[in-house]
């Protein structure tokens, strides 16, 4: 069968399930005791291991069946959650991505080698101390103990979990029967029959295990004859009666099950492994009369019960959002003529119609973007993890905090904050906290704290990342920048400590003395800037000697709709987008000086160079003007400054930010994109970053 | 006769008209054909990028395939027409002089160009088409429309 069309949704759904088990497994290390989360684990194991066996994927589903052996065992409480346990969890967590990848690139999951994985989990399955780890404790042995006496008894097979109540139940005075009942050779509702006997069985006892499956009796999937394994009180006479009670029961044999037998194959399998045997009961409070299978008759009640509420959702291609936004631009393009029109005819009818569709426009315009929206949570779900893992390579003990992930953001900009916030959260905690022991001698908190904070304010989103670490020391940054030729002696002497912070976004500039993995090779900081100021945003440090450091990250809400200034030049307009405007102004032709032929004016004790848009885009003119007056509009790229002279300002105006087409793109210099006005004419809008050199 | 028609395969052509020549694109290369309307000039790009239009709510750029091809001067009459094409959907409006036409050509009809028609370089040509009475020049427009040259030419114009 052709499974390609469903990659696409394996490919979505496993990295879900992925993120999800990493997120609970960072719970779990937190809280060892919660067997919930455990189960919540080991379902989306479970749910990923069935969907790689459907897609063909024999390694992953490999790999997730082993991972949900250790888990079963977690779950039954035969496995301590130890920080070894969870690093070979990880691990495999690690390695699932690495063969989710090798699908997404290669279509096989085949190039990935996951043995070492599964050695680890089976060892732990098994009990037996991780390589180099020295994991002996009692709690593992048992689990070999439990997992030996898997052995047969009677003719049956017991699992491990069923052996150890077959076990505790002798313990307790129970006796095990193996109940073998034959149904008359004229039963017609086998079925109802065998759930007769079985509900009767239940009455005096604990049936254990039944052969067939329960399932399959109730299915009529069996014969004449099926067996159950009951635990119970009562005299195996008595059980034989009780049996015989049910109509059309021909035959029932009542053998008494030897436990002892479990329990000699027990110490025969556990002495394999070398370690002292401690019959499992023994450890544990002496659990009340047949409490032990009616606890297990309870746990899969539970479970379904906490089952996550998963809020209703389609998935749906960003391109088709695209399109949607195209189609409705469209639509307010014709708003705007049929508004028109209605107001020259002025037909009350009409009129009142139009404003009416107006109404339901703007509020289809307001969905339409906030479809596009996207919690920041799609991004900040992968750090906790990272944090944890560079927490143990840097031996740094952190807490990390992540607040407001329900903001939201427009999904271009989601997808690409991730490398810069990756950056900064290393740089934070690399550079930024000092060692547990450089902490203690300061009086600090032996943890240190990270926190990632997103919020919202207007037409922006704030993403802060905040650490109590050392700070940033102002005369290291400034010496560095020095002997790195950044900033002459000079200049570095009138600095203010923000302008110095922001030599840290230099390129070529790294305050570490020592180079590591984690960062230090002095390119990072300033991609992160670049990067953010592509998205429109922009980033400053904060911070404070000995204290800490605050990276504050500012983001357009989105970059699909921007907020622009219209101009106009002879015929054409142009949109300047506000975020590189400082303002506008009105300059006397005198003012306009010459330095080295180009014209410059004096803007608030800066000088400034003067573009004439008109030359800059060579736009055509009939005749020349001479104006005693200029409009410029100052614009900035960081901390450089343009003035633009303009005819005229048309006035500001949010607009949609549209791809110039494929053929174009890439080709137009000093041009981000075009945008459609309210009279359906195309405008260009600027790229000043490109202009100001 | 007839079966021998049925035998030959044949492809739709939109047919149109620049200065005195017909020219033929495949009818599935073409999105949509509209009526002349204002354009905004795009700053900075060759001269035959005549600049962009709204395609209902998608920006689109247009080239003058007179200037393209050094065809002379451009004067845009009633009957002047934007073809909109689309090649690795890549979606472009070529200006052409008129566009009236849709017809089948049998596929064996179509020959090799000779080197250069009226000033259009062969690369740029998929062949010239006989048919009964008229010429149809067939064009590559894989090649007119390749995004390689209009980079390279913005290049030379910084």
């Amino acid at each position: 069968m052709d499974m390609n069309q469903y990659l696409e949704m394996f490919i979505e759904e496993s990295k879900e399930h992925l993120q999800a088990i990493n997120d609970h497994l960072l719970e779990l290390e937190q809280a060892p005791q919660s067997l919930d989360i455990v189960n919540v684990v080991f379902r989306s194991a479970h749910t990923l291991k069935g969907m790689a066996a459907t897609m063909g994927y024999e390694n992953m589903a490999h790999l997730t069946h082993e991972m949900e052996n250790g888990l079963d065992l977690m779950r039954n409480g035969k496995l301590e959650v130890t920080g070894d346990v969870m690093d070979v969890l990880f691990r495999c967590v690690d390695n699932l991505e690495g063969q989710l990848t090798a699908i997404i690139e290669s279509g096989s999951d085949a190039g990935v080698d996951f043995q070492p994985q599964v050695e680890q989990l089976k060892l732990l399955v098994a009990g037996k101390p991780l390589t180099a780890a020295g994991n002996g404790s009692a709690q593992t042995e048992n689990v070999a103990t439990a997992e030996a006496a898997g052995a047969s008894v009677g003719g049956l097979d017991f699992n491990e979990y069923e052996a150890t109540i077959l076990q505790q139940s002798h313990q307790n005075g129970f006796s095990v029967y193996k109940i073998t009942i034959r149904l008359t050779e004229n039963c017609l509702l086998r079925a109802a029959r065998a759930y007769m006997v079985y509900d009767a069985y239940e009455r005096v006892g604990e049936i254990i295990k039944s052969e067939p499956h329960v399932e399959d009796l109730e299915q009529e999937k069996f014969d004449k004859e099926f067996v159950i394994v009951l635990v119970s009180q009562k005299e195996a006479d008595t059980l034989r009666t009780i049996g015989l009670g049910v109509s059309e029961v021909g035959e029932v044999e009542v053998v008494a099950v030897e436990t002892t037998s479990v329990a000699s194959a027990e110490v025969a399998a556990a002495a394999a492994p070398a370690v002292t045997v401690a019959p499992e009961a023994k450890n544990e409070p002496q659990p009340d009369k047949a409490a032990a299978p009616k606890q297990a008759t309870k746990a899969p009640a539970q479970q379904e019960g906490k089952k996550m509420q998963l809020g209703k959702s389609v998935r749906v291609d960003i391109e088709r959002l695209d399109v949607l936004m195209n189609l409705f631009s469209e639509l307010v393009i014709d708003r705007t003529r049929l508004e028109q029109i209605a107001r020259d005819l002025g037909n009350p009818d009409l009129v009142e119609t139009v404003e009416h569709m107006t109404r339901v426009s703007t509020d289809l315009q307001n969905l339409v973007m906030t479809i596009r929206m996207v919690p920041v949570e799609t991004v900040f779900n992968r750090f906790p993890r990272m944090v944890r893992d560079l927490a143990r390579d840097l031996n740094k003990k952190i807490d990390f905090v992540i607040r407001g992930q329900e903001t939201e953001l427009d999904r271009t900009v989601i997808d690409e904050i991730g490398d810069p916030l990756v950056h900064l959260l290393r740089n934070s905690l690399d550079h930024g906290l000092e060692s547990p022991d450089m902490r203690k001698q300061r009086g600090k908190s032996e943890v240190g704290r990270v926190e990632l904070v997103a919020l919202n304010s207007g037409n922006h989103v704030f993403i802060e990342i905040t650490d109590d670490g050392n700070g940033i020391d102002r005369d290291k940054v400034l010496k560095k920048a020095m002997d790195n030729g950044i900033v002459d002696a000079f200049a570095a002497d009138n600095m203010t400590d923000a302008q110095v912070f922001d030599l840290l976004f230099h390129s070529g500039f790294s305050t570490a003395d020592k180079i590591s993995d984690v960062s230090g090779r002095g390119v990072g900081l300033d991609v992160v800037k670049t990067k953010i100021e592509s998205l429109g945003g922009r980033v400053v440090v904060q911070s404070t000697l000995g204290e800490g450091t605050k990276f504050s990250i500012q983001l357009p809400l989105t970059l699909s709709i921007l907020p622009a200034m219209l101009v106009q030049v002879a015929e054409e307009k142009y949109a300047i987008p506000l975020s590189s405007i400082i303002e506008t102004a009105i300059i006397r032709k005198e003012d306009i000086k010459k330095v080295h032929k180009q014209a410059v004016i004096d803007f608030r004790g800066r000088v400034v160079p003067l573009l004439y848009l008109e030359d800059v885009f060579s736009i055509p003119r009939e005749e020349k003007q001479d104006l005693e007056e200029e409009n410029v509009v100052i614009v900035r790229k960081g901390d450089k400054m343009a003035a633009m002279v303009v005819d005229s300002f048309i006035g500001q105006q949010e607009v949609v930010l549209k791809s110039l087409g494929k053929y174009l793109t890439g080709g137009v210099v000093a041009i981000s994109g075009a945008t459609i006005l309210g009279d359906g004419q195309v405008a260009l809008i600027m790229d000043c970053n490109a202009l100001i050199q | 006769m007839l079966e021998h028609k049925d035998m030959v395969e044949e492809i739709k052509v939109i047919v149109f008209r620049l200065v005195d020549e017909e020219y033929g694109v495949e009818v599935n290369q073409v999105r949509s054909i509209e009526k002349m309307q204002s354009i905004t000039r795009v700053p900075r790009t060759p001269e035959f990028v005549k600049g962009v239009i709204n395609l209902r709510g998608v920006v689109t750029p247009i080239i003058e395939l007179k200037t393209r091809f050094n065809l002379g001067e451009e004067a845009y009459t009633d009957a002047t027409r934007i073809i909109i094409v689309a090649v690795d959907d890549m979606e472009v409006g070529l200006i052409v002089d008129a566009a009236n036409d849709v017809i089948d050509i049998p596929v064996n009809s179509i020959e090799q160009p000779p080197a250069v028609i009226g000033g259009i370089k062969a690369t740029y040509l998929r062949g010239v088409a006989k048919l009964q009475d008229r010429l149809l020049i067939m064009l590559n427009l894989d090649k007119v429309l390749s995004s390689e040259e209009i980079h390279a030419m913005s290049a030379m114009e910084r």
